[in-house]
């Protein structure tokens, strides 16, 4: 239990997809203008990642380690994930119009977005079990969205904000945000982690 | 002919200063980020990507016309990751040191906008002769644009320029400019710069719209492919 808690808290906080391990770094300045995208982009991750987690973690188990095909777990892994994100996005659309609805735009976002890929390979690096691989993976995007919210707010006011012109745009986005990483560094150490 | 080979030439400079893949188009700010902890990392990541460029590059506009617009999409992924693959044991066998330091961020290079992007706007549509051009010009640039912000953040933040001490009588180095909050700080004062020198340029705005715009490009094409 104690195992689980520290994957979940370090994954969250300490080793932030977007803030220290720079993973899905496009949705991060692309969606973060408003909220409530990021919010929808957030719950698009957060379904797509803790699923996918899964899913990559029974194909290198029972396909690719007893066949030695380890080494093409980058392929198999990517087309993995996109037909994942197509299958999701039926699924949704027939059985969950509701949640269709909010998060359907983003999820073809989700293919290309290298904090799914980067979960499915992490969980395989570091040789996590079932469990915790969907507990790390739930808990990235988590992280992930979490990020992702908070600085939708940051530039929501940098918006109204009178900015030089050699500033405006992607520069003062990535100053704001290495702000917000400075802060997400605080946690670095947390339980010795 | 003199036309001629001035395309030419201009396809190959394209991608180093026009249509600089990271620091004018926003495409690849992962890898940007994360690895330009040290400039020799950036130069490792460059020609990675560069060698993927080049490969998926080539292929494709080898079977541009085989390939039924439908499944384009999947075929490319394929083909990309296929040349990642590649590289990730390339780098693996030859050079364990390199492959290390970039660890993860190798296999990712098979999400980097960059590549896809060159596969979708160029190599599916142009000779290979071009398709190769283009893929160099590109991964120059990629690999200029890395080395770039590699060489700020080593030499601010570990007072090294490739592993040599340079600013040991000078100051002490910020280690932040190592740790990821100097990767978006060094990235933004670098685009920044640029903005600053190109603000005659009123078509520069679109600098802007950032990678969101062209990786939802990516992805919208790919839901069109997979249907």
């Amino acid at each position: 239990m104690k195992e689980i808690i520290l994957i979940a808290i370090a994954a969250v906080f300490v080793e932030n997809f977007v803030l220290s391990k720079f993973l899905g770094i496009c949705p991060f300045l692309g969606v973060s203008k408003k909220t409530s995208t990021a919010v929808g982009m957030g719950g698009a991750i957060i379904f797509v990642i803790t699923i996918s987690s899964a899913v990559t973690w029974f194909i290198y188990e029972f396909l690719l380690k007893p066949n030695e095909l380890t080494y093409l777990k980058t392929i198999v892994f990517i087309l993995v994930i996109a037909a994942l994100v197509q299958l999701v996005e039926t699924v949704m659309k027939k059985f969950m119009p509701p949640l269709y609805r909010a998060l359907g735009i983003y999820l073809p976002l989700i293919t290309t977005n290298c904090a799914v890929l980067g979960s499915a390979l992490l969980v395989v690096e570091r040789e996590y079990s079932l469990l915790n691989a969907v507990v790390f993976g739930f808990s990235s995007a988590v992280g992930f969205t979490l990020a992702l919210v908070l600085f939708s707010g940051v530039r929501e006011r940098i918006e109204t904000n009178d900015i030089p012109m050699a500033f405006q745009g992607l520069p003062i986005t990535l100053v704001a945000a290495a702000l917000v990483s400075v802060a997400f560094f605080g946690f670095q150490g947390l339980f010795g982690i | 002919m003199a036309k001629s080979s001035k395309k030419t030439f201009s396809v190959l400079t394209n991608g180093i200063m026009k249509e600089n893949p990271v620091l004018k188009l926003v495409l690849g700010t992962c890898p940007s980020l994360a690895i330009t902890t040290m400039a020799k990392n950036g130069i490792g990541m460059g020609i990675a990507a560069t060698f993927v460029l080049l490969g998926s590059n080539i292929v494709i506009s080898l079977i541009r016309k085989i390939v039924p617009d439908k499944v384009r999409i999947p075929v490319f992924i394929t083909v990309i990751a296929g040349f990642t693959t590649i590289v990730d044991m390339l780098l693996h066998a030859y050079l364990p040191d390199i492959y290390k330091e970039l660890g993860i961020y190798i296999p990712l290079i098979v999400v980097n906008c960059i590549i896809f992007a060159r596969a979708e706007m160029f190599a599916s549509k142009n000779s290979v002769g071009m398709s190769i051009l283009d893929a160099l010009g590109m991964g120059a640039g990629f690999t200029i644009a890395l080395l770039i912000i590699g060489s700020i953040r080593e030499i601010l933040g570990a007072g090294t320029w490739m592993g040599i001490p340079v600013t040991k009588n000078l100051f002490d180095p910020a280690i932040i400019m190592i740790l990821p909050p100097g990767g978006f700080l060094a990235f933004g004062f670098v685009v920044a710069a640029i903005q600053k020198f190109s603000v005659l340029n009123v078509k520069n705005k679109e600098i802007s719209s950032g990678c969101g715009m062209n990786c939802a490009g990516c992805a919208a094409a790919n839901n069109g492919g997979d249907n």
